[in-house]
């Protein structure tokens, strides 16, 4: 039996049970019941299990191969204003003033499992909550400790944490073991430099963020392309850039063009910011199956002063983002049943706000998955707790998940990327050792 | 997908142009062999200064690379032309203290009962008013000014020290910030430029500290409640011992505590004083210990002798040489050099200029395969086309909204790291072809950048593009015999755009 097939089995074997990593090393199968996961669970009555259950429904069939977008939060976004633990009061005790207030209240947790809620400003996202197809891991992370935003984000990009010399990111590692394809399309970034999780060997394509992107400029002139072509001849990196730019232009231009040519057409009006971006990059992946993975980043999670709670600065960062995801999806359209969104951040913040009414850079947060066939509706990872006790190095939420088995359960289980790979692709993270998440209906 | 089609017989002419170029530089530099005058000329124009304006090669050439790097390295004895002095001294927000320029623009701010509006009124403002004054200001300066290393210098540790203007307040103050806090000491003390650089408001606003009080202090109410580790942490990782200089997450606290109460004084600034202040209310006065030594409570005095540990450790000599070896030299330094660099800067107690007279007598910044080695950032891209061109900056907004389309805004840069300047950040795809657009639209003679703004274009006839040949010769061995072979046998309306365009000008 491959791992594959004994997740599988797992899986079906333990119906109403769930699959629980623990720490680095092992799984465990957690009862479901009325077990409470926080001894500080305030909820009268009986409480409800913590982590939610995913509503059993049929695999989706999309129509093409599988695709993964990582949407990386630079910054370090607060993942437990995030997902909420609105039920431990221990919450509210360190967060006087910028705690998302429970349920109910102004401004409050949408709530997701008795226990967790959502941060109002990531209402568009509760459909696919709603609808089994988004997922939280919380308490996870890297194993590293570093508080340095560049080394954590470093170490995430390039999947190994602790070691500085890995050359080249995990995506494009991963990149080298999909199906070869001819199409200078398969990796796509948003932005304007190349993200440390895509450089490596494997060609990726840039596309300019905003209105820009989809402009012509001189180098769309034939005339023109055809006077620097014999320039770019040569086999030094920058005349492959050149190529692999030519390439990649002519064929997302054209693309862009006629879709937004046809959403002018029907009066529809070009959505702004993010979602303009992440609304370009869905219909792309649609109408072009060879682009199998995509990366794009948002800033600005750095909160040291004046978080705010349900509303405020962090809120009006998390408005935006839930639009542009909730677009990315709508706009994937069949092709969503295809592909995995993650949405990833370097580090968590410390549990307790500073006296500037923000948080410093702590250790544990919450990753996001949304996708089609996700087995969603549910909350993966082992909570550690919010207790003093419990708190990496007494400050901030502790690590349970290595962001590593995330990334590699849905490498295996989604993008079909055998075990012998894996290892190629997060090397220091051995299959023996590693926990699998059944993420995937 | 394949390559752009080129039709055969141009395929074909191409080919042949090639082996022509190709022969009549049969004669080619083995790998190894020493830099030609010309060539050094070029290396320290590229490297030394933002490249080559029209003669500036010829100059050079004659006075010999060697007397350049000297006259650089001692910008004072160098005249700054009247000129330029007369544009710098007519920008208004540049004479302004800060204090003034935060009473000026930002008296919302002041006033915290300032309604949203007022606020958001104030930014815009200063957003259209004080912004471009500095953006001319650095651009007049790297484009125009004889003291180039004084202003690569000066980018260079602006972006080490990197404040983003888009954070509220800084937009007042990085105009002084860059004047009077970085450029002075470009060249100078290490200790002294981090030393002018805590004390800016723009760092202290940039990085939260100036809200930053010792836990239980008097003075530690309302917003100031509590102590803030952000400028502390950075302030070793970015700008001091690097991430892995040896400091632990309680030596971050330990110097939050140390700089508790190194604050902006809103008021004082109202009545005309300079915004920093030492707020002693705040300040936490227990005894600390500091990567290890002991440190008795003297108020600010405390944060003054941090800053002197901290521009004092081996670990500081090795962070800062590594990154100069790396603007100045390689991606990927030779060690030998940052060694040799390192010792160089703990022996002079960190002087910048003895550091940097180090590095241009080494071996390894005049070897050949540091010779046209290095991918420009945009930046460098940006401002050595203007140079090479000769186009006069009179008017800013373009400039930079190219900057910020090749992702390099000035003062644009968000978190405190600052910009990459390697290979492996800057060059990709898409990137690329939107510098030969830019080449393209700067040729033409038609830039936005070259007239004031709200004038008209200039008509067809009357726009002066760029003429290939002489732009060939300011660049003069930049672009190899091949390239300009290529070049001078495609039409002749397009062949400056190609030579700004080509991959030999995307290296420096």
């Amino acid at each position: 039996m491959n791992r594959r097939d004994f997740i599988r089995y797992l899986g079906a074997a333990g119906s109403g049970a769930i699959l629980v990593p623990i720490g680095l090393s092992g799984c465990a199968v957690a009862p479901t019941g009325d077990k409470s996961i926080s001894r500080a669970t305030a909820a009268p009555g009986p409480a409800r299990l913590a982590y939610g259950s995913p509503r059993a429904r049929p695999h989706a069939d999309g129509d093409g191969a599988p695709r993964m977008v990582v949407v990386f939060l630079r910054g370090a976004v607060d993942g437990l204003n995030v997902v909420v633990p609105h039920g431990d009061p221990e919450y509210y005790r360190a967060r006087p003033t910028i705690a998302v207030a429970r349920p109910g209240q102004p401004d409050g947790a949408i709530d997701l499992t008795g226990y967790f809620g959502l941060h109002p400003a990531l209402h568009p996202l509760m459909p696919y909550w709603e609808g089994g197809q988004l997922a939280f891991v919380h308490a996870s992370g890297s194993p590293d400790a570093s508080r340095s935003h560049f080394e954590a984000q470093d170490y995430m990009e390039t999947g190994t944490p602790g070691r500085h010399n890995t050359r080249d990111g995990w995506m494009n590692r991963l990149m080298g073991y999909l199906p070869p394809s001819e199409s200078p399309l398969q990796a796509l970034s948003l932005g304007d430099a190349t993200p440390r999780i895509l450089s490596g060997g494997n060609v990726v394509a840039n596309l300019q963020t905003g209105r820009a992107a989809a402009r012509p400029g001189l180098i769309d002139q034939p005339r023109v392309m055809q006077a620097f072509a014999p320039l770019y001849g040569g086999d030094d990196p920058i005349a492959r850039a050149y190529r692999d730019g030519i390439a990649a232009r002519k064929e997302l231009m054209a693309e862009i063009n006629s879709q937004e040519q046809q959403a002018a057409n029907n009066g529809a009006p070009l959505p702004n910011g993010l979602a303009l971006d992440t609304a370009r990059l869905g219909r792309l992946m649609r109408s072009d199956p060879r682009i199998r993975l995509s990366f794009l980043a948002v800033g600005g999670w750095d909160t040291h002063i004046n978080q705010g709670n349900g509303a405020g600065q962090l809120s009006n960062r998390l408005a935006p983002l839930a639009n542009g995801l909730a677009t990315l999806a709508r706009e994937l359209g069949p092709a969503f049943n295809d592909t995995v969104i993650v949405v990833v951040s370097e580090f968590g913040r410390t549990f307790r706000e500073n006296g500037n009414g923000g948080t410093d850079h702590g250790h544990g947060n919450a990753m996001w998955l949304l996708g089609g066939n996700l087995r969603g509706g549910k909350i993966y990872g082992q909570w550690p707790g919010l207790d003093q006790a419990n708190l990496n190095e007494g400050r901030d939420l502790a690590v349970t998940t290595d962001f590593r088995a995330v990334l590699s359960s849905l490498a295996e289980r989604h993008m079909r990327i055998r075990d012998r790979e894996l290892e190629k692709i997060f090397p220091q993270f051995a299959p023996g050792t590693r926990a699998m998440l059944d993420l995937l209906i | 997908m394949r390559l752009a089609r080129i039709p055969f017989a141009a395929r074909l002419a191409a080919l042949a142009l090639l082996t022509c170029a190709a022969a009549a530089n049969a004669a080619e530099t083995p790998a190894g062999a020493p830099l030609s005058e010309r060539e050094r000329a070029l290396h320290v124009l590229d490297r030394l200064a933002y490249g080559p304006r029209p003669g500036d090669l010829e100059q050079v050439e004659k006075m010999g690379a060697r007397r350049y790097v000297e006259q650089q390295l001692h910008p004072e004895r160098i005249t700054l032309p009247p000129d330029l002095q007369a544009r710098l001294a007519a920008l208004p927000a540049l004479q302004m203290t800060p204090s003034q320029l935060f009473v000026e623009y930002g008296p919302p701010s002041i006033d915290r009962s300032a309604s949203k509006e007022e606020k958001q009124a104030a930014r815009q403002r200063a957003g259209r008013e004080l912004t471009p004054q500095f953006h001319q200001a650095r651009l007049l300066q790297a484009t125009e000014s004889p003291r180039q290393l004084e202003e690569v210098m000066t980018e260079f540790w602006a972006n080490h020290f990197n404040v983003f203007e888009g954070k509220e307040w800084v937009r007042y103050w990085v105009g002084d910030y860059e004047k009077n806090a970085i450029r002075p000491h470009a060249l100078g003390s290490f200790r002294e430029l981090l030393g002018a650089v805590a004390h800016h408001p723009a760092m202290l606003y940039y990085l939260d500290n100036w809200l930053s009080s010792g836990a239980g202090t008097p003075g530690a109410r309302g917003r100031f409640k509590g102590l803030n580790e952000n400028y502390a942490r950075e302030l070793m990782e970015l700008h001091t011992l690097g991430v892995d200089g040896g400091y632990q997450q309680a030596d971050v606290v330990a110097l939050a505590r140390i700089l508790s109460g190194w604050t902006i004084d809103v008021d004082a600034m109202k009545a005309g004083a300079a915004p920093f202040a030492f707020n002693a209310r705040r300040h936490d006065d227990a005894p600390k210990v500091f990567l290890g030594q002991a440190l008795a409570a003297r108020g600010d005095q405390e944060g003054e002798a941090a800053l002197d540990i901290l521009a004092s450790q081996p670990a500081t000599a090795r962070f800062i040489s590594t990154q100069l070896a790396q603007y100045f030299v390689a991606d990927q330094p030779d060690p030998a050099l940052v060694r040799q660099l390192s010792q160089k800067f703990l022996a002079t107690r960190g002087d910048i200029r003895a550091v940097l007279q180090t590095l241009f007598d080494s071996r390894q910044f005049w070897a050949r395969a540091n010779y046209q080695s290095q991918f420009k950032t945009p930046y460098q891209f940006v401002v050595s086309s203007l140079r090479a061109t000769a186009t006069p900056v009179l008017n800013p907004r373009p400039v930079n909204g190219a900057l910020a389309q090749f992702g390099m805004p000035l003062y644009g840069w968000l978190t405190p790291e600052g910009y990459k300047y390697s290979q492996e950040a800057w060059l990709n795809p898409d990137a690329l072809l939107r510098r030969i657009n830019f080449a393209g639209g700067l040729a033409s003679g038609k830039s936005p950048i070259a007239r004031a703004e709200g004038e008209a274009p200039p008509s067809n006839a009357d726009a002066r593009a760029t003429d290939p040949r002489q732009l060939l010769g300011t660049l003069g061995p930049a672009i190899g015999a091949n390239a300009a072979a290529t070049i001078q046998a495609a039409p002749a309306n397009l062949q400056a755009g190609l030579i700004l365009g080509s991959p030999d000008f995307m290296k420096r």
